[in-house]
């Protein structure tokens, strides 16, 4: 019994280093110069450390990419939440057979891989004249987590006695009424959850912005990072910095609320 | 009443349906046309789909597509059960592990790519400076350009990527196994392994379903770590088939071809998504619910 403990513990430890190596590498390959990056131990702290390649990256416009990714994420949550919640209001209601018809044909796009429409998602994109903007990118990131933010939304507001809706529609009170009494205070807490879910993904979404946008002032982060690899291909310390930089957001958020970050991640399961 | 449903559905509806329905019907549509984006698309009826046929690449695109997800979905699933029934467990240091465990799920795949791409670098990255200090050849291998080893490089980083998320499905789906099944096994004289193979297992299997369903579907579209890391190269060995897809619309300008590249993908990803709620019976375990709450 001992022993096994004593193995799982060392398992559990190997994964912990197997996580932890490739950050810790990358941390410390961020704070050389690029100079020190060729010449010292990549695993050592020795040979001098520098915070300089932070400077280079937003010298070199990070924090132009930084506030785009801001941008679109804050609008991919309002629109995605303000339109999934009066979906699932309608569905959960079920006050005509439009609302269930809705809701089925939502269920088909949870299982649409964005992959496989993207090539005409561009070519609508160009003829709305919307390419390389960042109104394209909501849109279109917007649109890829309505379904699963509706399915996650009516699973958490389906409980609700029919009776009681019937007794404030009685008393005189409108469909606004019970949206505002009942559905709001309920949904509360799951709009927290999809908050961090559709903003995660919209943060970290890489192939929507590469097929969508091509200028450097409207990249976000994830593809400003290759922008930057490009540019600076021997500056492995500069891509690094700002590979880490384009985390500490999320890092943060971690930090102060990881019991809610980590339900949220596990939103599509939990129900 | 009506009015209530169209305010509330119309939006949503409208941004669904104009951004993924008519661009998903817009890709089965274009599969029949030559176009090259510029000029005017011409009617080609089924050339595309015979081109798809005979064409070695597309069909070398599929083993790649094919290997990537059964390998992903073997490496990732016993790493992740293992460690999510560990993570489940009450010791102290195993939440402290856990919280750790979950890192890479911040990361995007993009920063993911970059960081292992540094790491893997056969001159400067870390592996090759760990192969100097240790005195370990093995370790400084071009990882990335060697045909043998980059489709096995590229699934590695996929599975240090996704089974942080699969771990905390499998903590989850743990945790909600009443325990009262555990005392009873042990009371008539279950052994550990027993109660992980007669209790555990089969009290998990809707778990197993779901993580198996959303890392093979997953896997299956998986295009920014290939595409950053190795562009389907060296040669093709890496080329899945969203970057096939995605090489000759945007850099061949075949854009009707792609679309039937496109149709593809997305009949092997639903398919396989049905597929799997069959066979795992991910329907029953909904109804269940329902009929539970």
């Amino acid at each position: 019994m001992k022993a096994g403990r004593l193995a799982v513990f060392l398992l559990a430890t190997v994964w912990l280093l197997i996580v932890l190596a490739p950050i810790y590498y990358m941390v410390l390959a961020s704070f050389r110069s690029q100079g020190s990056y060729l010449t010292a131990g990549p695993w050592l702290p020795t040979g001098g450390l520098t915070a300089s390649e932070y400077g280079t990256v937003f010298a070199a416009g990070l924090g132009r990419y930084l506030l785009n990714s801001v941008i679109i994420t804050a609008a991919c949550i309002l629109l995605t939440l303000a339109f999934s919640l009066g979906a699932a209001f309608r569905i959960v209601r079920k006050s005509s057979r439009g609302s269930g018809a809705a809701f089925r044909l939502l269920l088909i796009g949870l299982a649409i891989p964005i992959q496989a429409i993207i090539v005409p998602l561009y070519l609508l994109i160009d003829k709305l004249h919307l390419y390389d903007t960042l109104a394209a990118l909501i849109l279109a990131m917007s649109a890829a987590a309505v379904p699963v933010s509706v399915l996650i939304m009516v699973s958490f507001i389906r409980d609700i006695p029919r009776e009681l809706i019937g007794a404030m529609l009685v008393d005189g009170g409108t469909e606004w009424t019970v949206f505002r009494r009942l559905i709001w205070p309920l949904a509360r807490p799951v709009l927290a959850t999809l908050s961090i879910y559709d903003g995660l993904n919209v943060w970290n979404n890489f192939i929507l912005p590469l097929v969508l946008t091509q200028s450097s002032n409207v990249a976000v982060l994830p593809l400003g990072l290759t922008k930057f690899q490009g540019q600076y291909a021997i500056d492995v310390p500069a891509v690094m910095a700002a590979v880490l930089l384009s985390v500490l957001p999320l890092v943060a958020l971690f930090v102060v609320m990881r019991k809610q970050v980590m339900r949220s991640l596990g939103a599509i399961v939990l129900r | 009443m009506r009015l209530a449903d169209l305010i509330g559905l119309t939006p949503a509806l409208t941004l669904f349906g104009l951004f993924i329905l008519l661009p998903l019907l817009a890709a089965f549509v274009l599969s029949f046309f030559r176009w090259n984006g510029l000029g005017t698309p011409h009617w080609a009826g089924g050339a595309n789909w015979v081109q798809f046929a005979h064409d070695p690449v597309a069909a070398t695109s599929l083993v790649v597509t094919a290997k990537v997800v059964a390998l992903s979905w073997a490496v990732q699933t016993p790493l992740s059960l293992a460690l999510g029934l560990f993570t489940a467990g009450h010791q102290r240091y195993r939440a402290v592990y856990a919280a750790f465990y979950v890192l890479p799920l911040l990361l995007s795949t993009a920063g993911i790519a970059l960081m292992w791409e540094a790491l893997l670098d056969p001159n400067f990255g870390g592996l090759a400076g760990l192969s100097h200090s240790l005195n370990l050849g093995f370790l400084q291998q071009n990882w990335l350009g060697n045909a043998n080893l980059a489709l096995y490089v590229i699934v590695a980083v996929i599975a240090w990527q996704f089974i942080p998320f699969h771990t905390l499905l499998y903590q989850m789906g743990r945790r909600q196994i009443p325990g009262v099944l555990y005392e009873a096994a042990t009371l008539d004289g279950a052994s550990g392994w027993q109660l992980f193979w007669r209790v555990t297992l089969p009290q998990l299997r809707y778990t197993i379903a779901t993580s198996s369903t959303l890392m093979v579907v997953g896997a299956l579209t998986y295009f920014d770590i290939i595409y950053i890391m190795t562009d389907g190269g060296p040669g093709y060995t890496t080329r899945m088939l969203s970057l096939d897809m995605y090489q000759s619309a945007f850099q061949q300008d075949q854009f009707g071809y792609a679309s039937v590249l496109a149709v593809v993908l997305g009949v092997l990803g639903v398919g396989i998504a049905l597929l799997l709620i069959r066979f795992t019976g991910f329907a029953s375990m909904e109804s269940q619910q329902e009929g539970a709450a």
